[in-house]
């Protein structure tokens, strides 16, 4: 009696509430969508610690975002003023280090979770049928994540900034005829410039971050399209209870986003502020120290390092030491590097196995896996160091490590023995 | 879970050897230490003494340098503040650029951030690391940047340094007189006596002021970092605690 009284008359609040709330449900399918992404979003129950890095990736855009828009408010773009206005930041500016810091630790975190996370995908075989354009999407994310860290990178216009620009901007002139011009179309200028720097910062806080925003808005859409993907690579919506909520899943909101994921990013802030607050220049591999300088056309620093998340991918580039057909070996280290960075998009379609998970898959794919992981963090080592001879002999080996994960494996996953995968989650 | 600790372990190892001095230079350690006030107060001293005339601290203020160093207003304006500069203003000198690559070779670098750029143990070992050598313009040259083109500012404090060859132990005997044996090893630094205002251990404290002093201004808001990151963390981790406690019962449902 007395509950049917309190549906009556509900409190003034929870009335008002749901007044605003249908007078928005009218005009725009506010419940629906709420339902659809949060609440009603059936999650497969097995999720295990590998499918927090993409919430985690999200954490850390915003971070991204809003340290962002407030350093934008501070820096000045310009070839005389970048750098004094950085430190001005650092210096002068209330709680501008924290920042700035938030930033430059933010930058490498988010390398980090998005490696993690693109781990788990390969892992569980997340980018097979249906979820082929969710993998794209991400691949898309990635290449927009190196070329917005790239561009970040120069803004503080200290030297490492200056000369590790010139050395991938450089890159480009390594095309066959076009070459040169294309570089000078880049920088827009003979040489790095105030002119680069100024296109960069465009790039870097306008541009590169709308179209961050709309690929994470699509990746998203597919994937609540399609579903999550779990550890076991099982389909869940084969078994659905009477309303059509599959048996093995659980909604996203809120037994994952409270269940699961708020502890983690709580946790996650934990280790991200130890950097930002007691090493935020993670012993010269967030910060490099040649860029506490000022950038210097005539001063080379000993060493020309790219910051450790595009390492592997450096390491590949220098590997390359012949010229063959009449290019010369820089052009090929150019091929090698987009290569590797565009080759892990069309996983889906090498990946030929009867099943999704590494879980159920044979030996050689784990073997495989291991290889490309032995590889990258190889290859990750070998881009921080001075070139050497053995060193360039162990870049070539990892990058034909790395390589070879992706193309054998047409082969290597039809012909061996895969495990039977359970019709439902396992308890 | 096992190869994610695997990986979180091969990045541990592969941290502390990162960006390494190249130059086979030996460096003495030195450790800055923020909250010195005696030690960052004489270093501020030694550099606007010996170091403003040519180098500039051109992102640091004045102003800041009296307040986290706990120097009065008045005795900094007496003492330490170069004439023609007020307190609001970056610690600059008047040496014009042009003048001073014509001087020098190259223009005397900005030192707000050479310790972030070098490291306290480089410039520490560079301040210890002058010697006479007449084929040098200036008359001194450097072991751990040979050739550079610094005259020895503190030579004054130190004395004349010389290299110096000495008779040093091999480590083994002699066979037949069962005595040390020893060979000339040279290239070590001695301080002529009687040259220099300051003995052998205050030259050294004072390169270490100056040194932790160049630190403090290449990050003048360590110790403010520091210890908010204290209660960040602390934060977080009773957050922590709620929000676990808030997702068990979560995932008690669930199972």
């Amino acid at each position: 009696m007395s509950d049917a009284k309190s549906s009556e008359k509900p409190g003034a609040l929870v009335a008002g509430v749901t007044q605003v709330v249908n007078w928005i449900d009218e005009r725009m399918p506010l419940v629906e969508t709420y339902e659809y992404h949060m609440s009603r979003y059936w999650a497969p129950k097995n999720f295990n610690i590998w499918y927090l890095f993409g919430v985690l990736s999200m954490v850390v855009l915003v971070n991204q975002l809003l340290t962002g828009i407030w350093l934008t408010m501070s820096y000045v773009p310009s070839g005389d003023k970048a750098f004094a206005s950085v430190e001005y930041i650092m210096r002068d500016v209330e709680f501008g280090w924290l920042l700035r810091y938030l930033h430059s630790s933010g930058a490498s975190a988010f390398f980090i979770v998005v490696y993690l996370h693109m781990f788990r995908g390969m892992m569980y075989g997340s980018y097979r049928k249906p979820r082929e354009l969710i993998w794209l999407f991400g691949m898309a994310i990635f290449l927009v994540l190196m070329a917005e860290g790239f561009m970040g990178y120069l803004l503080p216009w200290g030297n490492m900034s200056y000369w590790g620009a010139q050395v991938i901007v450089s890159l480009v002139g390594a095309i066959p005829v076009v070459g040169a011009d294309l570089m000078e179309w880049v920088r827009g200028d003979f040489l790095m410039s105030e002119i680069t720097l100024n296109r960069f910062f465009a790039l870097h806080v306008v541009a590169l971050p709308i179209m961050l925003i709309m690929l994470v808005f699509l990746h998203i859409v597919a994937l609540h399209h399609v579903g999550s993907n779990n550890p076991d690579g099982i389909d869940v919506k084969k078994f659905k209870d009477e309303n059509g909520k599959p048996l093995d899943s659980i909604a996203f909101h809120p037994y994952y986003t409270i269940g699961h994921d708020l502890p983690a990013i709580v946790l996650f802030l934990m280790v991200f502020c130890s950097v930002v607050f007691f090493a935020p220049e993670m012993g010269g591999y967030f910060l490099e120290p040649p860029n506490f300088e000022q950038a210097n056309p005539l001063k080379t620093p000993d060493h020309i390092a790219p910051v450790w998340y595009y390492t592997p991918f450096y390491a590949m580039l220098r590997a390359a030491t012949y010229p063959l057909f009449g290019m010369d070996a820089k052009f090929w280290g150019f091929v090698v590097m987009v290569g590797a960075i565009a080759v892990p998009a069309v996983l889906p379609w090498l990946d030929r196995s009867p099943v999704k998970s590494m879980r159920y898959k044979g030996a050689i794919s784990k073997g495989m896996l291991a290889l490309f992981i032995v590889s990258f963090f190889l290859l990750g080592w070998l881009g921080t160091q001075a070139a050497s001879p053995l060193y360039t002999l162990l870049a070539q080996v990892g990058t034909a490590g790395y390589f070879a994960y992706f193309v054998l494996m047409p082969w290597y996953t039809r012909v061996e023995k895969t495990k039977p995968v359970p019709e439902r989650v396992p308890a | 879970m096992k190869r994610f600790l695997m990986i979180l372990g091969f990045c541990a190892l592969m941290t502390p050897a990162a960006f390494a001095s190249d130059s086979g230079v030996h460096l003495e350690p030195m450790t800055p230490d923020h909250r010195d006030l005696p030690s960052l107060q004489h270093g501020a001293k030694l550099f606007m003494n010996y170091c403003l005339g040519c180098h500039s601290l051109e992102h640091q203020r004045h102003v800041r340098t009296a307040e986290d160093l706990g120097i009065p207003t008045d005795l900094y304006q007496a003492s330490l503040l170069p004439a023609g500069s007020d307190m609001g203003s970056h610690i600059t000198n008047a040496m014009p650029g042009e003048g001073a690559k014509n001087w020098f070779g190259a223009q005397p670098p900005d030192l707000s951030m050479v310790t972030r750029v070098r490291g306290t143990d480089w410039v520490y070992s560079y301040l210890k690391g002058f010697y006479l050598d007449p084929s040098r313009p200036l008359g001194v040259n450097n072991d751990v940047l040979p050739n550079a083109g610094m005259p020895h500012a503190l030579i004054e404090l130190q004395g004349v340094p010389r290299k110096v060859c000495r008779q040093a132990a091999e480590g083994s005997r002699d066979g037949l007189t069962g005595q040390p044996m020893t060979s000339e090893q040279c290239g070590f630094i001695e301080v002529e006596p009687g040259t220099g205002l300051l003995s052998a251990e205050e030259y050294d404290a004072a390169v270490y002021d100056l040194v932790n002093f160049l630190d403090y201004t290449g990050e003048p808001y360590r110790l403010d970092r520091q210890r908010i990151g204290v209660y960040v963390i602390l934060f977080l981790f009773v957050l922590y605690i709620f929000a676990w406690l808030l997702g068990r019962e979560y995932q008690k449902e669930v199972h």
